[in-house]
């Protein structure tokens, strides 16, 4: 299998950077890319799993799109190269570097409400992606994204193996402390991103952990 | 059995509608080669919807055959797959688009085929949402009836053209009042240089009440909360 993790590492330096910030586990981010920019993403501790949504900031409904960026490429799996569309074939960002090597985009985000499914009706009150997501959404002040606009979502640094019989498991992490991805805007880009708070699965070895977001000009 | 309704979508066409719980949607392909891109709604509340991830997670799975069920943003249960010829329905290959659908099949329009042009899934799902009120901002992953799309060691996504023979068939159970969009146009994974041009038809039938031993409510516990999950939310709304 691991002749399949494409490798790729970034020049960029870290007192380069415009924006410069830790997302606690269990914490939103939502930030506005400039057409050009680069956006890294680092899982600090490892394991980690980062689910970020895209869309397009000059027209809020156009959302990313999992299946129309996958058929596209014709493959799953995200990594160095990969193109991010929206809903609409727009491209929104590209992915320029990638130590990491594979990413998610079939397995969503979680919410309380397919907690209760997926594990136990008790499960309810578990905080979750989908929350991180919303309240991130209410925060706006223009109120222009809703639930309308959640979208499947990319996870980044998880491992969402489908096998040849169309099997889909969440298996142990692929990615290590300190790995990144990095992500360059092909156009203006709203960037939501949710640092996973799941307990119920090993997406994030059962330890949620912060990760870090860099943006430079260029 | 009873049949309510049906009809012959024909190749390239669409359709949408309402469709109330407890009711059974037989797709026939009547001839080799049919896909059909399918989106469900909550009739009630159009911001719940079909969710793909949710889907495939709860269910450990890639593909969609009989005794799988079609789950909600909100963790229920929209439909249940209770009868399939072909063991595989695919959820990940998405619609076709008018760029993709012009590059491989060629450049049509009205103005020179008149309704022999070859229609995108784009611009059907786009009309039938903003038919319903809703807009292409609502769209979200589609599941593709009669195709097989499966996934390779390095993740390549390889369809299958001789997956489904004419006369397959596969009947879904609704179990939330549902708005379906569906649109007959090609996988866009689909290969073949011709535009695949296959009549589906789709009847409703009525279904008998689900009991204990239903085989989509059984077929893993996971399946089974979703369903206790909508029966809570239709218990609250008292109907």
């Amino acid at each position: 299998m691991l002749t399949v993790f494409n490798r790729v590492e970034s020049a960029r330096r870290a007192e380069d950077a415009i924006h410069d910030e830790v997302i606690p586990a269990g914490d939103g981010w939502m930030h506005e890319l400039q057409s050009g920019q680069t956006l890294r993403i680092v899982d600090l501790e490892g394991n980690q799993a980062a689910d970020t949504l895209f869309y397009d900031a000059d027209n809020s409904e156009d959302h990313y799109s999992a299946v129309a960026t996958i058929a596209a490429q014709g493959n799953v799996y995200l990594t160095t190269g990969s193109v991010l569309l929206a809903e609409s074939g727009k491209p929104l960002v590209t992915i320029v570097a990638d130590t990491c090597g594979r990413h998610d985009t079939v397995g969503g985000s979680c919410s309380a409400q397919s907690n209760t499914v997926r594990y136990a009706h008790e499960k309810l009150h578990m905080h979750n992606c989908r929350d991180t997501f919303m309240l991130q959404l209410s925060k706006q002040r223009d109120v222009r994204y809703t639930k309308r606009d959640l979208a499947p979502n990319v996870n980044f640094f998880m491992n969402v193996p489908v096998s040849e019989d169309g099997g889909l498991t969440f298996a142990d992490g692929v990615s290590s402390p300190g790995a990144y991805v990095e992500l360059q805007a092909n156009a203006r880009t709203m960037v939501l991103i949710s640092n996973c708070p799941q307990l119920n699965n090993p997406c994030n070895a059962y330890n949620p952990t912060p990760v870090r977001v860099l943006v430079w000009d260029r | 059995m009873n049949t309510i309704w049906s009809t012959t979508i024909r190749p390239g066409g669409k359709w949408s509608g309402t469709i109330g719980r407890g009711k059974l949607i037989r797709f026939t392909a009547l001839e080799a080669g049919a896909n059909v891109s399918i989106q469900l709604y909550n009739a009630k509340d159009l911001t719940e919807r079909y969710n793909m991830p949710d889907t495939l997670k709860a269910q450990h799975t890639a593909r969609l055959t009989r005794g799988n069920v079609l789950m909600s943003d909100n963790g229920r249960v929209l439909a249940g797959i209770v009868q399939d010829s072909l063991g595989w329905h695919d959820p990940l290959g998405g619609y076709s688009y008018r760029e993709g659908t012009d590059a491989k099949y060629g450049r049509t329009d009205y103005q020179a085929q008149r309704n022999d042009w070859l229609r995108s899934g784009q611009e059907n799902f786009a009309i039938e949402l903003v038919r319903c009120g809703l807009g292409m901002r609502d769209m979200m992953p589609v599941v593709n009836l009669f195709s097989k799309v499966s996934v390779d060691e390095s993740g390549r996504m390889i369809y299958d053209p001789a997956h489904c023979p004419a006369n397959a068939s596969v009947t879904l159970r609704t179990e939330m009042d549902t708005v379906l969009i569906l649109s007959n146009t090609p996988n866009p994974l689909d290969p073949r240089p011709e535009y695949p041009s296959v009549p589906v038809w789709v009847e409703v039938l009525a279904a008998d009440p689900l009991d204990d031993r239903d085989y989509c409510v059984n077929y893993r516990p996971e399946n089974r909360r979703a369903y206790e999950n909508t029966w809570e939310y239709y218990a609250l709304l008292g109907v």
